[in-house]
């Protein structure tokens, strides 16, 4: 193999598994260490520089950084990142003063968003303080989107919505609410903006047209219904219900039925377990409220008598796995009684304000054609993120979307094309503080993934709005953050000063180094010290060693970042070397330096 | 110094053995030598045989005398039994050790001051009874532990840290052994474990005092330039003459090698030592054209390396002397103590 370049920001930015997962590519491992030093302030703004919404998303975040953290491979659960971001949320200080702020001048550029859900406020986040004029249109009259009418209170209370949301709009941002775009070329056709952004989601619930289904007002569609419960519409429910559909939202309608009064909850889902959609945890939080999930359960119709909702009939299937793939037979029909059915099968995009002729093209699905990294449409000068793009995803990708719009936007307005993409880059800084002491905690916590503590049943079910999880306490985050392995402090090595003494080698707990001749990497990845069986994790190989022209090669898999190696090795041929991955962003400003 | 504990948290694929106990069951407490001392390579490859036989830790008997190489044994196999003695001593507690109970495996730490300065008349002695031990010499020309002195093994001319050049002639531990009748004697580098760890093997399936010279050097006192012990003086001038495969009993043998370049060497428990020769008319089991080889090599300024020597047959000191079968520990006490009248009747016999 090549020689690796660590020059290429890409390449220590891998390692840091969970910012590389992370959509936004929030700095993890740093803000982790600013909690473990009770620096909340700094944690919130090191999040905040990269997910704009840390106190909503350490509360809601589908977090795909867990099931990539490196914790997982080595003691099979990984750092409860997601509620470590809430306890920065929760304990940090005022940061209003902190944040960028919007120049007096204006540039003289004015932007419309569509929308006021993650998106499209990512993209005010990020084109205000470059001093843009930027009018937001919603059609509610509160911003935030699904976060606001469609997550339930109990998990994401509104203050916080409201405190995050607003750091934005304080900026300036000029927001007309209960003013839904109904024409887009009216909107182009004013010539009143510079660039529009699509924001709008993907807002309409997903149907299932079978017998009975008209025949009864006690069937409601997932998404319509929790924006109905939020806004009081709808105040109590039946006592059985059934939700048809495994997903986030069948989640938050199962429990909010619970708290409507419901007595008998049943999920019931096509698929077996290991094929849902929800997240484990969500599935948990749901059992927890003695929510009965049922699988292999397919609809075939409601059963209405005398205009009354009285069961759902299903076929019931027998599941083999076989080749690792889900295989169903049909053995029979059942029938469960219920009065009121719940669908939550998923949601489609629609654009009925946009016209077909205005050079906006549509494509597969009726989806309109969208670059998958400058994030506009074949019309110029109009943009979509979030939900509105590529159909339903999350918060954080949608904040994603907002932060590469917005960088477009800044090309397109300035006249630069938006191709032109700003480019990442990478430092490294030695954290090497004296002969066997570094600048973080290198010392391994063998202690367990902390359990989030939640409000008793009776208590949450009285309310809509009760929060579930109480945080965590001083003592879980001090247990917490230990669990980090810090993969952002980097084993860096200099080949010209190895001596191959294999102190290296002989010290590393989990066998991740080898001194061996070179081979290609299929070859090299078959003779090392401990099997490199996961390919997903790269190999670092040196340039030929002096005293016998072999390699260094480390498998980057299972590192503890413990430092031993560079502790061990007498020549400082390894050094531990904190990477910082510089993510381009719109404005500079937007660039959070926290000195750790 | 705050050393941290090496975190008890392995590789996910780490195999086990036989026994069901992985590498890392066979570590000890974490090393305080300086980092990058060859000891420490010399005990990760002890680890490794130890693991790679399957040999229960606590059947293990860990001696050693005074230094560096010495302080090792408390670096692994933590389970197994220990004696750290006095400087140049390790022999003498290894054969009373050995003599009290022959059941379990030996072995022995030294550096070449422990041995051949004051250990070396001990050290004679253990080779002359031929008592079953894997007697490891960690040869790094200097008395490390005292901070760098010339050891009885520096080679003329080498040269201190300091520039001044060594005067006196070496003593060879491994020409030492052979004149001395070793059964075993083989010479290795802690800087390459693919020749050490099938020696250690082969050393501890050896019937008898296995000798290994492993040149290991001293990272701190004389590992710079001019010195015969370093890192890149060994790689320069290492020449691997006998390249020891080590075979299990349980392996069948099946690869046939060109004839004269292979030789099987089958052991007391069944298992062959595999020798490749990189000279094909070497004679390993020749004492007197082993002992030859390695001076020809020596004058030419090289450093022969591998399983230089071993005796296909050799009596250990219990053979030798015709010692009770069982370990003394477990002899009954009216047997292992019969009594007044049994003594006697004993010095009868010499009156
Ligand atoms: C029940 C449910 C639970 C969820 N839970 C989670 C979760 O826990 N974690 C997570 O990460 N994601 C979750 N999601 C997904 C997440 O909410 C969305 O992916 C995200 O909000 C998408 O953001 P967006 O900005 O693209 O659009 P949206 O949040 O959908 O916002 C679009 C906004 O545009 C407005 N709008 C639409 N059309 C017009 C128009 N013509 N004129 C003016 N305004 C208009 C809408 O009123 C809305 O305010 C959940 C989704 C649902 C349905
Ligand atoms: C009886 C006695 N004499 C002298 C010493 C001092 N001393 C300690 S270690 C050592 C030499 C050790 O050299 P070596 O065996 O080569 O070990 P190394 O440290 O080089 O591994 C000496 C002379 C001692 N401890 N005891
Ligand atoms: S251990 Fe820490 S730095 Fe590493 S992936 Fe997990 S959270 Fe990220
Ligand atoms: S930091 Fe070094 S010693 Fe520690 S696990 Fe990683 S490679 Fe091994
Ligand atoms: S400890 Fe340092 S000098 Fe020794 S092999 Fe490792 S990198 Fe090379
Ligand atoms: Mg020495």
């Amino acid at each position: 193999m090549q020689p690796t370049n660590v020059g290429n920001p890409d390449y220590f930015h891998r390692v840091v598994d969970c910012q590389w997962a992370c959509p936004a590519h929030t700095n993890v491992p740093e803000y982790i260490r600013l909690i473990a030093q009770d620096r909340f302030t700094e944690a919130y703004l090191v999040n905040r520089a990269s997910n704009v919404f840390p106190g909503i998303l350490g509360r809601t975040c589908d977090r795909p950084c867990e099931p990539a953290c490196r914790r997982t491979r080595v003691d099979g659960k990984p750092v409860a990142i997601c509620r470590l971001k809430r306890v920065a949320a929760d304990h940090r200080d005022e940061v209003k003063e902190l944040l960028p702020a919007a120049p007096a001048e204006k540039n003289g550029r004015r932007v419309a968003l569509i929308g006021a859900g993650p998106a499209s406020l990512t993209v005010a986040n990020d084109l205000m303080p470059l001093g843009y004029q930027v009018t937001v249109f919603e059609k509610m009259p509160k911003p935030g989107g699904l976060m606001r009418t469609n997550i339930p209170a109990f998990r994401l209370p509104a203050e916080v919505l409201d405190e995050e949301i607003g750091y934005i709009i304080d900026m300036g941002v000029d927001v007309r609410y209960d003013t839904p775009v109904s024409s887009l070329q009216q909107l182009l056709d004013s010539g009143e903006y510079d660039a529009v952004f699509v924001g709008s989601g993907a807002p309409k619930g997903k149907e299932l047209d079978i017998p009975g289904r008209w025949d009864t007002d006690q069937i409601f569609i997932g998404i319509e219904w929790l924006e109905s419960i939020h806004f009081g519409h709808v105040e109590s429910v039946g006592e059985k219900v059934i939700i048809i559909g495994v997903g986030n939202t069948a989640m938050d309608c199962c429990r909010s039925a619970k708290r409507l009064g419901a007595t008998d909850v049943k999920v019931v889902a096509r698929k077996t377990r290991k094929y849902f959609k929800a997240s484990p945890w969500e599935l948990e939080d749901a059992e927890e409220e003695k929510v009965e999930i049922v699988e292999n359960l397919e609809p075939v119709r409601f059963i209405v008598e005398n205009g009354k909702l009285t069961g759902m009939e299903f076929k019931q299937f027998k599941s083999t796995e076989v080749g690792g793939k889900l295989q169903q037979e049909v053995v029979g029909t059942t029938v469960i009684p219920c009065d009121t059915v719940v669908l939550a099968i998923g949601q489609d995009n629609a654009f009925p304000y946009i016209e077909r002729n205005i050079g906006l093209e549509f494509g597969k699905w009726d989806m309109p054609v969208v670059d998958r990294t400058t994030f506009m449409s074949t019309r110029p000068g109009v943009f979509f993120g979030g939900d509105a793009a590529w159909g339903p995803a999350n918060i954080i990708w949608a904040v994603e979307h907002g932060h590469q719009a917005a960088i477009s936007i800044h090309n397109y307005c300035m006249g630069v094309a938006v191709t032109e993409r700003p480019a990442s880059g990478v430092t490294l800084t030695s954290t090497k503080m004296g002969l066997h002491e570094w600048a973080y905690s290198n010392n391994y916590s063998a202690a367990q993934r902390q359990k989030m503590q939640h409000v008793e049943l009776p208590v949450r079910f009285k309310s809509m709005t009760t929060e579930v999880e109480l945080g965590f306490t001083a003592e879980q985050t001090a247990a917490e953050v230990e669990r980090c392995l810090n993969c952002d402090v980097q084993t860096h090595f200099t080949d010209s000063l190895c001596i191959e003494c294999d102190a290296c080698i002989d010290i590393c707990p989990t066998d991740c180094l080898t001194i061996t001749r070179n081979g290609d990497e299929a070859d090299l990845r078959g003779r090392l010290k401990a099997p490199a069986d996961n390919l997903e994790q790269p190999l670092f190989v040196s340039g030929s060693l002096k005293q016998t022209g072999r390699v260094m090669v480390k498998d980057e898999n299972v590192c503890l970042h413990c430092g031993l190696c560079a502790e061990r090795c007498p020549t400082y041929a390894w050094d531990m070397r904190k990477s910082m991955v510089a993510i381009p962003q719109a404005s500079p400003l937007l660039q959070i330096q926290v000195r750790a | 110094m705050t050393f941290i504990p090496k975190p008890k948290v392995f590789h996910p694929a780490l195999p086990k053995n036989a026994l069901g106990l992985t590498r890392r069951d066979y570590e000890g407490a974490i090393t305080t030598l300086c980092a990058g001392c060859g000891h420490d390579s010399v005990t990760a490859a002890v680890v490794q045989a130890f693991w790679d036989l399957s040999i229960e830790p606590h059947k293990v008997a860990k001696l050693s005398g005074i230094g560096c190489s010495s302080k090792t044994p408390a670096y692994f196999l933590r389970d197994a039994h220990g004696f750290n003695g006095v400087h140049g001593r390790m022999p003498a507690l290894a054969t009373g050790a050995n003599a009290a109970n022959g059941d379990i495996a030996y072995i022995g730490i030294s550096g070449d001051g422990d041995s051949l300065s004051i250990g070396l008349g001990q050290m004679s002695h253990a080779i002359r009874r031929n008592v079953n031990l894997l007697y490891l010499l960690e040869n790094n020309g200097v008395y490390g532990l005292t901070k760098g002195q010339f050891s009885a093994a520096a080679d003329k001319g080498s040269l201190s840290k300091k520039g001044e050049g060594n005067t006196m002639e070496p003593i060879d531990g491994v020409l030492l052994a052979l004149t001395l009748g070793a059964s075993f004697v083989a010479r290795s580098f802690s800087g390459d474990k693919d020749q050490l760890v099938p020696l250690l093997k082969a050393g501890l399936t050896h019937r008898g005092f296995a000798f290994i010279d492993i040149i290991s050097p001293c990272v701190t006192f004389n590992d710079h330039e001019g010195s015969t012990k370093s890192y890149a003086y060994t790689r320069e001038k290492k020449v691997d003459i006998v390249y020891a495969d080590f075979v299990p009993p349980t392996h069948a043998i099946t690869a046939d090698y060109a004839s004269g370049a292979v030789r099987d060497v089958v052991m007391h428990d069944g298992s062959v030592v595999r020798l490749h020769k990189v000279a094909e008319d070497y004679d390993p089991t020749d004492r007197d054209a082993a002992y030859a080889y390695v001076r020809e090599l020596q004058r030419r300024g090289e450093v022969a390396t591998g399983l230089l020597y071993i005796a296909p047959t050799s009596q250990d000191m219990h053979e030798q002397n015709a010692t009770v079968p069982m370990p003394l520990t477990t002899l009954p006490f009216e047997q292992l103590c019969p009594g007044n009248a049994e003594l006697q009747k004993l010095q009868q016999r010499f009156r």
